[in-house]
């Protein structure tokens, strides 16, 4: 086939290269074919397999689909406001539903802390804690995993899996156990959290230490300094900036997560937003939901503003 | 060149002396160390108080945190013993014992007796005990042992007549040097050498003879006293009561409950049976029998993990895909210097702020309000979330690419579609690929928590598995598939990464 399409003013020589070029072509073709075919098979076999074991199906759920936006709208638009802040209910009738005031959390007298505000304090701070500890374990662990700092490979490989099991042991299940050891509360959430902190920013920051300028510690050695001065006064000034903007960015993240853990039972807002749309509290709901929302949006604005001015544009790379 | 640069410790004196700020540091930069770590040492002070840690580490039951991690990957068999008031005895296992039904483990030994003996009970208790003689007789162990109980119960009466067969003396053999022996209102243990007799009343009174030793605790004379061997298990000795805990490494009956014709055989047994063995079900053949039974084994579910687990990698595996197709169009609106329009870059970025920032927990509630729990909900949430996330990664790597290939695109006269696709689409899509690549590994994982909210996936069967607080070798069996996929999906996405940037990841 490809003889023929051959044009006939080419040399010999030439017509080989144009040959085995277009074979080289056709061939690549076939694999990318190849790969989009087993992405539409896996998708389609994926979307199917999704649809029926679920317990609503997406075709029949579809037409219903906004049924929860009705869920949703509360008596009037104050109430949303008058969740948010604790404020007492016109339509109070001693249910839950309408109970805003008595989540109030006294400080004096007469200044108190409205209920969901001082649970998502709450999550905000479990967050910023347990990144906190991640961060402390993470830079401990980051220079024994280092290819540069640790030229033993069994410490290195070591630090290495044990950061990786770290990062992928399920937060739930480290959730669940302390939750069966201690009572009900944040600290169940924190430890899950700080473990998968520990893993990931540990990892983030050995990437940083490997790709650091190695010239400050080759003089620190020349000099005679031992490893733990090599590391404080050699590595530890030029990564800064960059642990810093990745202690920022794991922040973002684990704000989420501390939020998720709260709904499984690790309190915080998460639990009580869980429990407000469950049990169809329609303006309790959207208040949390519009909390949560303007939190985590200025906890990433914040951030992301805070990299910029500590790394520069470099700040923004891919991490999780 | 050394020599000339060496310094006596005088000259190195006048040098510090004469550029003070050089060695000192500036002190603008030092008040900021420590402030820093007086805040930070000033914070962790008030989030101790905040969570009140301290208080809750106090009270923590760190007893109990042992056994549920020695769970992971034992399981303990409880055999209990009952010891009446004329120091006879039965023997009762849990219900579900690991062990299956009428089991009979080398590790008791039992000397028995069977005996006719007229009982008389006070009228309101012939009510009570009539049923409880019989399920102990019931679940009586000895294999081919007379189990009936001929009893004739003659309530009206409050005289019963039972025949039955009591146990005179119980072994039970915990490793080489642990043993319990019980016989004749004595409760013989042994461990590591010290041996502890105690005498039961077959009431409610305990009575240690001679003084405990370190593994035995009583808390007050006359109750319980418990005796703790370790990792091998532990027991509890009361007046009537002997419940042994004998621990064992592994997971129990992996493959097949105890209800399954294939239960209790050894693997070549198994295999023959299989292979040669005689049909156990006449309708199908042993290998599809075995198989069934595997996979809808009571104790493990495995058919149930492993859907769920499906479930989960597939809400990851389309939640990314879709979140990476949509984000794909729209980040050329997104970034600046591909649509030079102040307007649409606005929009198209706060949407996907608005995505990311109503956070995936929020997306997963709603979705799963909308279509009913399951994947599809779970599914919904990673692609909404993913699609923000994404889109602000690659609106950022096309804000972040070299000009020149477009503008040379752009000047043999292209159309702005083909200088798109010539100028700027070959240095971004290696990224774009690699983005979505980690964004499906690290969705496998939020996929899991996801679903404990209700949103599908293997999830919501961990939650329900740590809840009862007895099945943590479930627990411990999911946590390991998950490991293993996360491990494989991590190395696939890596490789293809690498290949995409040309240049290893880590």
């Amino acid at each position: 086939m490809a003889t023929s399409m051959l044009p006939r003013h080419l040399s010999e020589n030439g017509a080989l290269v144009e040959r085995h070029w277009q074979e080289l072509n056709s061939r690549r073709r076939l694999y990318s074919w190849l790969g989009f075919a087993v992405l539409v098979l896996a998708l389609s076999g994926s979307l199917w397999f999704a649809n029926d074991s679920n317990a609503g199906k997406f075709f029949d759920r579809l037409p219903h689909f906004f049924d929860f936006v009705g869920d949703l709208a509360p008596r009037d638009g104050l109430e949303i406001f008058r969740a948010m802040f604790d404020l007492p209910s016109p339509y109070d009738d001693g249910s839950f539903k309408y109970n805003y005031p008595d989540g109030r959390l006294y400080l004096t007298e007469s200044f108190y802390i409205p209920e969901y505000v001082h649970k998502m304090l709450e999550t905000v701070n479990i967050a910023i804690f347990s990144t906190v500890i991640g961060t402390f374990f993470g830079f401990i662990f980051c220079f024994l995993a280092a290819r540069n700092l640790m030229p033993n490979p069994w410490v290195r490989g070591f630090v290495r899996r044990l950061m990786e099991i770290l990062r992928a042991f399920p937060e739930v299940v480290i959730a669940g156990f302390f939750l069966a050891i201690l009572s009900l509360g944040p600290i169940p959430a924190i430890a899950a959290v700080s473990i998968h902190t520990v893993g990931a920013l540990g990892k983030l920051f050995f990437e940083v230490v490997e790709n650091a300028d190695m010239k400050p510690d080759e003089g620190l050695r020349a000099a005679g300094g031992n490893w733990i001065e090599r590391v404080w006064f050699g590595m530890v000034p030029q990564v800064l900036p960059n642990f810093a903007s990745y202690f920022l960015l794991r922040l973002e993240i684990n704000v989420r997560a501390s939020t998720i853990i709260g709904a499984v039972g690790g309190g915080g807002i998460g639990e009580l937003l869980r429990l407000s749309i469950g049990q169809g509290h329609q303006a309790k709901t959207l208040a949390i939901v519009i909390l949560l929302f303007a939190t985590i949006f200025a906890v990433d604005q914040f951030s992301a503003w805070l990299r910029r001015r500590l790394v520069g544009d470099q700040a923004f790379q891919l991490a999780q | 060149m050394t020599s000339t640069t060496r310094l006596s410790a005088l000259e190195m004196d006048a040098i510090a002396l004469r550029h003070p700020h050089l060695l000192r540091g500036s002190s603008n930069k030092r008040l900021r160390t420590i402030l820093i770590s007086v805040g930070l040492v000033a914070y962790l002070i008030f989030s101790w108080w905040f969570f009140s840690i301290g208080h809750v580490l106090g009270n923590a039951n760190w007893g109990i945190a042992g056994t549920y991690l020695a769970d992971w990957v034992s399981y303990e068999v409880r055999p209990e013993i009952k010891i009446a008031r004329d120091k006879t005895m039965t023997l009762d296992y849990q219900r579900n014992s690991p062990l299956g039904h009428n089991p009979n483990p080398a590790w008791v030994e039992l000397d028995k007796e069977t005996v006719t003996r007229i009982v008389e009970l006070p009228a309101a208790t012939a009510q009570t005990a009539k049923p409880k003689t019989s399920s102990s007789s019931f679940s009586f162990m000895a294999p081919g042992a007379a189990l009936g109980t001929a009893s004739t119960a003659t309530e009206q009466n409050r005289v019963e007549t039972r025949t039955e067969e009591i146990i005179t003396r119980a072994v039970i053999t915990y490793d080489r040097s642990t043993k319990i022996e019980i016989a004749a209102g004595l409760v013989k243990a042994t461990h590591r050498g010290e041996t502890l007799t105690m005498a039961v009343d077959g009431q409610d009174t305990v009575t240690p003879q001679g003084a405990l030793p370190a593994w035995a605790t009583q808390k007050r004379p006359g109750e319980k006293i418990t005796l703790a061997f370790g990792a091998t298990g532990w027991a509890d000795v009361e007046g009537d009561d002997v419940s042994i805990r004998n621990r064992f490494f592994g997971w129990a009956n992996f493959l097949f409950d105890t209800n399954s014709p294939f239960f209790g055989k050894s693997y070549g047994d198994v295999l023959s049976l299989i292979t040669s063995g005689e049909r156990i079900d006449p309708a199908r053949s042993n290998l599809s029998l075995a198989w069934n039974n595997i996979l809808f084994n009571a104790e493990w579910q495995h058919l149930d993990v492993w859907t769920k687990l499906m479930q989960t990698v597939v809400m990851a595996f389309v939640g990314t895909l879709f979140a990476s197709l949509v984000a794909f169009p729209l980040c050329f609106l997104a970034a600046r210097n591909i649509t030079p329009n102040f307007l649409t870059n606005q929009i198209v970025k706060r949407f996907f702020d608005f995505l990311r920032s109503v956070d995936m927990f929020i997306w997963a509630l709603f979705f799963t309000r909308a279509f009913g729990p399951g994947p599809l909900a779970g599914m919904s949430a990673i692609f909404f979330t993913d699609t923000g996330t994404l889109g602000k990664l690659y609106s950022e790597a096309l804000e972040n690419i070299d000009d020149k290939q477009r503008e040379g695109v752009k000047s043999v006269g292209a159309t702005p579609l083909a200088v798109q696709r010539f100028g700027v689409l070959p240095q971004v899509l290696p990224v774009f690929a690699s983005q979505a690549l980690y964004f499906w590994e690290s969705n496998t994982r939020s996929a899991t928590i996801i679903g404990a909210v209700g949103a599908g996936g293997i999830g919501l069967k961990l939650w329900e598995a740590m809840r009862t607080n007895s099945d943590w070798e479930n627990v411990a069996y999911m946590v390991l598939l998950i490991l293993l996929v996360v491990f494989i999906f991590d190395s696939i996405s890596n490789a293809c990464r690498s290949r995409l940037i040309g240049q290893k990841t880590h």
